[in-house]
């Protein structure tokens, strides 16, 4: 009972309420929380990735010398397998996160929404051409 | 009457426990019976005082909402036949307080919810004399898949972020949020901005997408928040090219 004249209400965080703390671990006992926390781990190759990029365009911004280092560093097989690797988890990412866009991408035209699989397709399509084109410019520009 | 179906039933009294156990309930196995009939059985014939929030055990009221082997479902809607006959283990949700046995308090939610203003928003009342605001199907379309919402909290529980950060606003209210910002009646969406695109807003959900496998009316929240992160992204784009405009 109420002791005090104030208004009587709601107590907010009652002291006799239980609160369970979340487990460190929380991401071990179920697989879709597995799932989830290893697709955030990988980012780091996904990091990785865009490294080399940025390490690549240095190297390049840095005349002939500086390139051709860079491209013997590429050659140490330690740097090709977490390449590899990165390669791989980069690819993960790219069709997890396309196949999510239609989930985020509520397009309506003329007040239908646009099937979910021809964004994700008219995404997918996009991926394709933009890799060509880099393709090209790699093999033969 | 012969066959007997074990329910393993989280109880805690706040005046005599430390912390919840689960106690052991024999209840008969009937394939037409739901998680909730059999906690009812145990109400009535065994133990009086198990405490328990339900109402319309037809999937509307969202109130019966638990952890059934550790997944948030509605206790009305889940079938004993579908773990017989290994025992049925019965928890309060997940990530809120617990005050009794398997009621959870939703003060949290209902704060957060309200937040939102979950209302329609005019600038300016039509008068009564005009008549109702009409809608096409194509308008109540846009956001009639929200408006499904029972408030029933599964989503919360099953959301690792609301878990670790209890200032997440989460999903059943962001995606209610949404499901006002999209009608065509309202005109509120800039009151709820500030809300909805501040870090415990939406940008404190990291699509574990949970909240919509767990919703028992296919609302799709984590579609509502990854949706409304694209229009808040758009937003700030606008402001950044033109500061002038949106004033």
């Amino acid at each position: 009972m109420k002791s005090s004249g104030s208004t009587p209400g709601y107590t907010l965080n009652h002291p006799r309420w239980y609160r369970a703390r979340v487990s460190t671990y929380w991401w071990l006992k179920q697989w879709v929380y597995l799932k989830f926390v290893l697709r955030e781990l990988t980012s780091v190759f996904v990091a990785f990735f865009v490294v080399t990029t940025l390490m690549q365009l240095r190297a390049f911004s840095r005349g002939p010398q500086a390139y051709e280092n860079f491209q013997k560093w590429l050659q140490n097989p330690f740097v090709i397998a977490l390449n590899v690797v990165s390669f791989l988890f980069v690819l993960y990412h790219s069709v997890t996160w396309l196949s999510l866009a239609p989930r985020a991408m509520a397009v309506r035209i003329r007040g239908k929404r646009v099937p979910d699989l021809l964004i994700s397709g008219t995404n997918y399509a996009a991926w394709l051409v933009i890799s060509a084109v880099v393709a090209w410019f790699l093999l033969w520009g | 009457m012969s066959e007997k179906i074990t329910l393993e039933v989280a109880r805690y009294s706040p005046e005599r426990d430390a912390a919840p156990h689960l106690e052991a309930f024999e209840v008969p196995f009937r394939k037409d019976w739901v998680v909730l009939d059999a906690l009812n059985y145990i109400k009535d014939k065994t133990d009086g005082s198990l405490t328990y929030r339900w109402s319309c055990r037809m999937g509307i009221c969202g109130s019966c909402g638990m952890m059934v082997n550790g997944e948030p479902k509605l206790t009305c809607a889940t079938f004993l036949a579908d773990y017989a006959p290994a025992p049925v283990r019965v928890e309060p949700l997940r990530n809120f307080p617990v005050v009794r046995d398997l009621v959870i308090a939703m003060t949290d939610f209902m704060h957060k919810l309200k937040e939102m203003k979950p209302w329609l928003i005019r600038r300016e009342e039509k008068p009564l004399s005009e008549g109702e605001y009409l809608q096409t199907p194509e308008q109540l379309d846009a956001f009639k898949q929200f408006s499904m919402c029972i408030n029933c909290m599964l989503c919360y529980a099953a959301c690792p972020v609301y878990g670790l950060d209890p200032l997440f606003a989460g999903p059943a209210a962001i995606a209610l949020a949404q499901r006002y910002n999209l009608d065509s009646r309202d005109q509120g969406a800039k009151d709820r901005f500030p809300i909805l695109s501040q870090h415990e807003g939406i940008w404190g959900c990291t699509f574990v997408g949970e909240c919509t496998q767990v919703c028992p009316k296919h609302v799709d929240p984590a579609g509502a928040i990854q949706q409304y992160k694209l229009t808040a992204a758009t937003e700030w784009f606008k402001s950044l090219l033109l500061p002038w405009s949106g004033k």
